[in-house]
């Protein structure tokens, strides 16, 4: 009799390239966010930012599976899920600095950042408001016999919104093909979701709308993956929705005007000791698949790619002035 | 030879018809287009606008929505994103209050967020207007309100010819369009050509001719504009009469030719007269040479600031009637008796 797979499940499913290619791609979110913050401190980026440093797990272990064919749907904290969809770096950080080459030629920012020929349909600046369209979007796959799944990503203060549950009901009548992934990082702002929140877990929801719902350990790489891998093969069977939970929390402040005071110190440390990044990468090395020259690598190919990403938008052109109706209407 | 084809010439369908027969056309041609909205299947829609489509389409491509109007809009905008053309029936326009957000701030700004790098060619149909004894909450005519959205697109047919013109030229268009039919005008009657035909958007007509005041007027308006300016012929008063059709965007040529044309503007509309299209089509006027050509004020004729009123006669003296804006006319001649 072969000996039982102890390896957690992400392990004993992807190949070893995939993997590596996961944790790349959480370091690169993780230096990303800490160039934006950078950049911002040093005044080239104006506005605001939503960081989610420390949540880099649950927007990665939620994109393995899928295809440039299948979509995303995003949230004002979605700079990691466009990484982990595969977006260009150079071309985020253009955004964020407002040049012509940015993903939305200047005109979006960060909160609008999105790729629709590789799927990424686009963060959202008002909460809850990716939900009902990520249920068009698989409404559009099941109408157009396509096998494409949408993930749709959202915040435990959108559970609230009345769109979570019209979205939530129409997706499970029509038994569309969407994962609903609630990245719960305990505050709406500051408001927290214990609060703000009449059920204890936000995918207790789930049984109002009778499909799956599950709450894992959002900073365990392999147990968001184990769950969002169910749910997605579920949706391609043509079983209907899932709501799959990932309690997890921002390391930063809600934006740039936080100063924490709903929080306590002790609370964040307690967090970053949950780092999801050296949790997964300490898996990785455990189990063989990676060294510690491998990981460091890694890691140091991140922090290349990121200055180079913010090098790529200090030296784009900035939109033309003249251009401020452009892309109102179709040209 | 140009005979007139008999057939074409004695086509005459109802507003209702002629819509339902633009969604079967473009249901026929082009299999992403899909039918959402509540009670539009076996029911036909409040107003029977969507009659037998689903036994002709089936459930997939005519689906009834729950009353969810903020989701269904949103799914809507989410399938128009993905590949789809729904058309959303809201089932008064007073509802799409529900679904602001989906129609502002995603739908009407999604191609410019994101840099004209996505399209969302949604229809959104909103049977609108009062005059049915349905009070505040279902008489609302509130077309105004998408005119103050970039991105958006806003329609207001007053013929069954327009009507199916303006459909299918909305859904001709890779952007979201909004359409405003009148609840009245539902069961009236009118030419309306065979095939496929587009009524240009943002064109607006001269539905009359005249020389001596225009009145721009939309939906079931342009109607009691044209009956009003047929009582002030034997006044001595040549009114023309134009369909505005369009809201956003608005026919600024077409308005202001006739105005330097006549020296006098009045504007008639249902919404609440304040902050409404009569403002838009005024200070459109006033900012441009036409103002030169002014011989008197311009005059704005909309509802009454209040909300639309139950019983019979408060609902009609809340709202321009036909002669009501023969009175407006006759103030430009300083005629009032």
């Amino acid at each position: 009799m072969a000996k039982a797979d102890n390896r957690p499940f992400a392990l004993r499913t992807y190949a070893p390239e995939k993997l590596r290619e996961a944790l790349r791609r959480m370091y690169l979110i993780r230096r990303f966010e800490e160039g934006a913050e950078d950049c911002y401190m040093r005044g080239l980026i104006h506005g605001t930012m939503h960081l989610s440093i420390g949540q880099e797990a649950s927007a990665m272990a939620s994109c393995m599976e899928l295809t440039d064919a299948d979509k995303i749907t995003s949230t004002h904290r979605g700079h990691g899920h466009c990484i982990a969809k595969g977006a260009n770096v150079g071309r985020m950080f253009a955004e964020f600095f407002g040049k012509e080459t940015g993903y939305c030629h200047g005109r979006g920012g960060s909160m609008h950042i999105a790729d629709v020929k590789t799927g990424n349909l686009g963060a959202n600046g008002i909460v809850g408001g990716g939900l009902p369209i990520a249920v068009g979007a698989a409404l559009s796959a099941k109408r157009l016999g396509k096998p494409d799944v949408t993930v749709c990503f959202f915040g435990d203060g959108a559970n609230n919104e009345g769109a979570f549950h019209e979205a939530l009901n129409m997706a499970a009548i029509w038994k569309l093909p969407v994962v609903f992934v609630c990245e719960n990082n305990r505050y709406g702002m500051s408001t927290p979701a214990s609060y703000a929140t009449a059920v204890p877990n936000i995918s207790d929801r789930a049984a109002a709308y009778a499909m799956p719902g599950i709450t894992v350990d959002g900073n365990d790489f392999s147990a968001v993956a184990e769950a969002v891998h169910h749910a997605i093969r579920r949706a391609r069977n043509g079983e209907g929705p899932s709501l799959v939970e990932n309690l997890t929390y921002r390391w930063r402040g809600h934006s740039k005007s936080d100063r924490n005071r709903y929080r306590t110190k002790e609370e964040i440390e307690e967090w970053m000791a949950r780092d999801p990044i050296a949790r997964f990468q300490a898996d990785l090395i455990a189990h063989g698949i990676l060294d510690q020259a491998g990981a460091d690598a890694i890691a140091a190919e991140a922090v290349a790619a990121v200055a180079a990403g913010v090098e790529f938008a200090k030296a784009s052109p900035a939109p033309d002035i003249s251009e401020v109706t452009r892309y109102v209407h179709a040209e | 030879m140009n005979a007139i084809n008999p057939e074409t010439a004695l086509r005459t369908m109802s507003y209702a018809e002629a819509i339902r027969e633009a969604m079967a056309l473009a249901m026929e041609a082009d299999p992403a287009v899909v039918l959402m909205g509540e009670d539009i299947g076996v029911y036909g829609g409040a107003f029977q606008v969507t009659l037998d489509l689903i036994e002709r389409f089936g459930p997939d491509r005519v689906m009834d929505t729950p009353i969810s109007e903020l989701g269904g809009a949103g799914v809507a905008v989410g399938a128009a994103l993905t590949g789809l053309k729904p058309i959303y029936e809201f089932q008064f326009s007073d509802f799409a209050m529900l679904a602001m957000e989906q129609i502002v701030n995603q739908a009407a700004k999604l191609r410019y967020m994101l840099g004209g790098e996505a399209a969302v060619p949604v229809v959104f149909r909103l049977p609108s207007g009062s005059g049915t004894g349905a009070a505040a909450q279902h008489s609302q005519s509130i077309e105004a309100w998408f005119g103050h959205v970039p991105g958006l697109k806003v329609l207001q047919p007053s013929t069954p010819e327009d009507a199916k013109g303006m459909l299918l030229a909305a859904l001709a268009d890779p952007d979201p369009v909004m359409i405003f039919e009148h609840k009245l005008l539902y069961k009236t009657r009118g030419h309306v050509p065979a095939g496929r035909y587009l009524t240009p958007i943002g064109k607006a007509l001269v539905r009359r001719t005249g020389t001596d005041l225009t009145i721009v007027a939309g939906s079931i308006m342009v109607h009691r504009a044209l009956e009003a300016a047929e009582t002030l012929v034997a006044e001595g008063i040549s009114a023309e009469v134009i369909d505005l059709r369009s809201i956003r965007p608005i026919d600024h040529a077409t308005i202001l030719a006739s105005v330097r044309k006549t020296g006098r503007l009045m504007v008639v509309y249902e919404g609440v007269k304040a902050f409404g299209v009569g403002a838009e089509i005024s200070a459109l006027v006033a900012e441009s040479d036409a103002f030169d050509y002014l011989d008197a004020p311009i005059l704005r004729l909309g509802a009454a600031d209040a909300p639309v009123p139950y019983n019979p006669d408060l609902e009609r003296a809340a709202v321009p009637q036909v002669d009501t804006i023969a009175a407006g006319a006759r103030r430009l001649f300083r005629r009032e008796v």
